[in-house]
């Protein structure tokens, strides 16, 4: 049994340790948003957080990453400043790797440091898009860095 | 849940439901009654609580046909947006497309071939509706006006909405032929809408087909040949049914498939197979021979397509004649959702759930395959990650119907993305031959063409139009205008099938993509030729095209045509019609000499694509065009050894990223001409115009894509 803390909850789970963290979470836990396409960490899809940190769910095990914190698309608010952005900017064409792509700015955004569009922009050839939203995702990441100056200053 | 019982459940509660099922001979509008019986392209249902549920069969695969459809029927229905709930229906016998005469998503006609009939089935229902106000109230009908899901009667100010109607006008007669709204009273046409499906593509909710979760769902994946036509020579069943969650292994026509209770055990299953194969049909299948192949076949005769006027004649007589080959290699759609299909054979039906651009065909296979007749056979279309065309081939439908019937489960085949791409069904690589003369002036006189492609489908005496989109269109093509755009008095094109083994089949924009590539950079040597400006030496032989001078005008403007750029930097230009619409771009990029790696800085794109439903999507539709094109023209190239396809991900068939990404701007020309498709048609211009740009940087012609540092240095070396 290996034991994840996924989106706040604690699960138990019946698989070998070297069992991508992908698939535990797709077919164990039923959190299917987090997406496979490459198998292989090159085009991101499968982007969750560990840690706070952007990782490739598809090329690190369960055996990894118990203990620590996970946090898939599901967990991400719905009122993120990405995922608001994204709404806003209208950035999703099929959408299939954009769950990755939203954790993947979202993790950037989230650095102690923060980071300007340009920056969290430079970082992003971690994921690949076919419908070619790149630059609808350059827009989302600006928009979503003013929501989040907003935020703060609320705050 | 089966189809019938679906629609059955959809139009259970009490409302007015209107269908529209476009037939041969036009809409026909629908009844709730009749909706069981002549299944609909789409219907809407109001129902009391002042709610409307659409329902739209298109497949919705990221251009926004979900919305567009809704937009045109609440726009004649007088609908408030915000009471609308968009649905994708599940495939039935007559979701037919009007222009393609199935069920398909293809050749950009969703918007353009539904536009009249869902304007009907919306202008009906504000019909009906409008008349059971003015019955209610006893006042004429025209007293009445719909706004908003409410009919008002200004003269005594009341007010019924929908939801209060709606039972009354379910019992009236639905009027086949409503008045339609004065396109200048449009409050959704032509304004941007945001789109319906996106909430649930951003929350991580949306169900795409990996997603498919069933009660006792079996996982399969399939041990495919590594060459063409290999066969097993042995493999170790045992070793792989001793994994855990293994639960079967099978030989199915297309390999070894293994069966197991999670994707992750089914992945070590297959590796324990450990399957040896022989060499297959031809061991020594590489791009070398590919090409060569292709370029060869040039010199064997073809079948004429197209002979106006006296080619030959008009270019032996010519001032100047110029002459040239060009190559297009295999290209992959790695789509990012790699092939998958979930299925459930039981005694007496047959469960799909597909994502397909195809249903009827997907039904067929999923028929054939389980040996039910069609009738019992239900697609459920998914969400599907992006569809380019891959998604109309029902290969991986037929896969999961086979393994579920075999093992009496529901079971979910899914490709990895090695597969996807080994196993993909490539756009078609092309060869062509070109010579054209010019007159004293530099008026082009005569252009002879040879073309030579592996066929798509569709081959009628030799001849396959969707190899020669772009250049040539079948006379009776509902497709509209995918032929050569210039003013050319003397032309000749030739075909003739290429029997190389890689199997092609459509991708965006077909073969639009390469053929212009082709025939845009070669217009670009004959400009350079007659020593003219590629803009000028493109208008004046497109003097009758309005579409496309005003497509080639507007990028001119807005680049700022014929300024100065730094040094070491190009401009190019290239135009296109397919699918009914016209664009052009310009492409501003540089070159670094020393590794030959090309940057493109800046695309403007102008689109002609008549009345314009939801510009937004349309403008994203056009941007994710240039992307994949600038991924073909620059690094696209499916690579072959040992008989089959090398390349096998990301890794090593690389797309194009974030950083390699233009500035782009697009305009839409505004236009009242014929609504053209706006799916495919960024794509065929931007390969072009970067090619052009190249030469106009370097004064090196490049004739074959993609344009990667290895070629750029081998070219630039030449001179």
């Amino acid at each position: 049994m290996i034991s994840l803390h996924v989106n706040g909850k604690v699960y138990q789970v019946d698989v070998s340790n070297d069992t991508p963290l992908l698939w535990v979470l797709r077919d164990a836990l039923n959190l299917k948003g987090t997406k496979y396409s490459c198998g292989i960490g090159e085009c991101g899809s499968c982007t969750v957080h560990i840690d706070g940190k952007a990782v490739r769910s598809c090329t690190i095990s369960v055996g990894e990453v118990q203990r620590k914190k996970i946090i898939t698309i599901e967990g991400l608010p719905e009122n993120h400043p990405v995922k608001q952005a994204w709404i806003k900017e209208q950035v999703p064409q099929c959408g299939y790797c954009q769950p990755g792509v939203i954790m993947q700015v979202a993790a950037l955004l989230s650095q102690k440091a923060p980071l300007n569009a340009d920056q969290v922009i430079a970082k992003m050839d971690d994921v690949i898009c076919r419908c070619g939203t790149y630059p609808r995702i350059k827009k989302g990441i600006e928009t979503a860095i003013q929501m989040t100056k907003r935020e703060v200053k609320k705050s | 849940m089966t189809r019938r019982a679906f629609l059955k459940s959809s139009l259970a509660a009490a409302g007015l439901t209107i269908g529209v099922s476009v037939t041969p001979f036009g809409p026909r509008l629908l009844n709730a009654s009749e909706i069981d019986s002549f299944s609909p392209n789409a219907f809407f249902k109001i129902t009391p609580d002042n709610k409307i549920a659409i329902f739209v069969a298109n497949s919705e695969m990221g251009q926004g046909v979900l919305t567009a459809l809704s937009m045109i029927i609440a726009e004649e229905l007088e609908a408030d947006w915000k009471q609308l709930r968009v649905r994708q229906a599940p495939a039935g016998d007559e979701y037919k497309n009007p222009l393609l005469g199935a069920q398909v998503v293809g050749g950009s006609t969703s918007v353009r071939g539904f536009y009249e009939p869902m304007r009907k089935a919306g202008a009906a229902g504000r019909a009906v509706l409008i008349k059971a106000a003015a019955e209610t109230w006893k006042v004429p009908e025209d007293e009445c006006k719909a706004f908003n899901c409410a009919v008002k009667h200004a003269k005594s100010g009341r007010t019924l909405t929908y939801g209060q109607l709606c039972l009354k006008a379910a019992k009236l007669q639905i009027p086949q032929e409503p008045p339609l709204k004065n396109e200048k009273d449009f409050r959704y046409i032509g304004k941007s809408m945001p789109r319906v499906d996106l909430p649930e593509k951003v929350s991580g909710k949306a169900v795409f087909g990996l997603d498919m979760a069933l009660k006792d769902l079996h996982y399969a994946v399939i041990a495919r040949p590594p060459a063409f036509g290999a066969k097993p020579l042995s493999y170790d069943e045992k070793r792989a049914e001793q994994i855990k969650g293994v639960q079967k292994v099978l030989s199915v026509p297309m390999g070894i498939a293994v069966c197991a209770k999670s994707t992750s055990a089914a992945l070590k299953g297959r590796d324990a197979l450990k399957v040896k194969w022989d060499k297959g049909v031809f061991p020594d299948l590489d791009n070398d021979y590919l090409e060569k192949s292709l370029m060869e076949d040039l010199n064997k005769p073809g079948k004429s397509v197209v002979n106006t006027g006296e080619a030959n004649k008009a270019i032996r007589e010519a001032n100047k004649k110029i002459e040239a080959t060009y190559y297009a290699p295999y290209v992959a759609h790695a789509t990012m959702e790699p092939m998958n299909c979930t299925a459930y054979v039981g005694n007496d039906r047959c469960e799909v759930w597909a994502p397909t651009q195809a249903q009827t065909d997907a039904r067929e296979a999923a028929s054939k395959v389980s040996g039910l007749p069609k009738e019992k056979v239900n697609v459920y279309t998914t969400s599907m990650g992006c569809g380019l065309g891959r998604r109309l081939t029902p290969d991986f439908v037929s896969e999961a119907v086979t393994i579920s019937k075999a093992v009496g489960k529901p079971v979910k085949v899914m490709w990895t993305r090695e597969e996807d791409i080994k196993y993909d069904v490539f756009r078609a690589p092309c060869s062509h031959r070109i010579e054209a003369g010019l007159d004293a002036q530099g008026q082009l006189v005569g252009w002879s063409h040879k073309l030579v492609s592996p066929s798509i489908g569709g081959v009628k005496d030799g001849i396959d139009f969707f190899c020669l989109w772009g250049l040539a269109d079948a006379p009776d093509s509902p497709m509209w205008n995918n032929r050569i755009q210039y003013e050319i008095p003397n032309l000749s094109i030739e075909f003739l099938i290429s029997s190389l083994l890689p199997p092609v089949s459509f991708w965006r924009s077909v073969q639009n993509g390469p053929n212009a590539f082709v025939i845009e950079s070669f217009v670009d040597e004959l400009a350079h030729a007659a020593g003219k400006d590629p803009l000028e030496f493109r208008l004046q032989s497109l003097k009758n095209n309005m579409r496309a001078r005003r497509v080639l005008e507007t990028v001119a403007e807005k680049v700022g045509w014929g300024k100065a750029i730094p040094k070491g930097e190009g401009r190019g230009i290239a135009q296109h019609a397919c699918f009914g619409t016209w664009t052009a771009q310009v492409a501003e990029i540089s070159v670094n000499k020393k590794d030959g790696t090309i940057k493109v800085h800046r695309i403007v794109a102008a689109v002609d694509c008549g009345p314009v439903v939801n510009p937004d999507p349309l403008i994203a539709q056009i941007e994710g065009g240039i992307i994949i094109s600038l991924s073909t023209a620059l690094k696209e190239e499916v690579k072959f050894s040992n008989g089959g396809v090398k390349s096998s991900n990301f890794n090593d068939y690389k797309i194009l990223k974030m950083s390699e990404t233009p500035e782009i701007e697009v305009h839409i020309v505004k236009s009242t001409e014929k609504m053209g498709g706006i799916g495919e048609v960024g794509v065929p211009a931007a390969t072009p115009a970067v090619a052009n740009a190249f030469f106009n940087a370097t004064g090196v012609r490049i004739r074959r894509i993609p344009l990667t540092p290895n070629i750029v240095m081998d070219a630039l070396k030449k001179v």
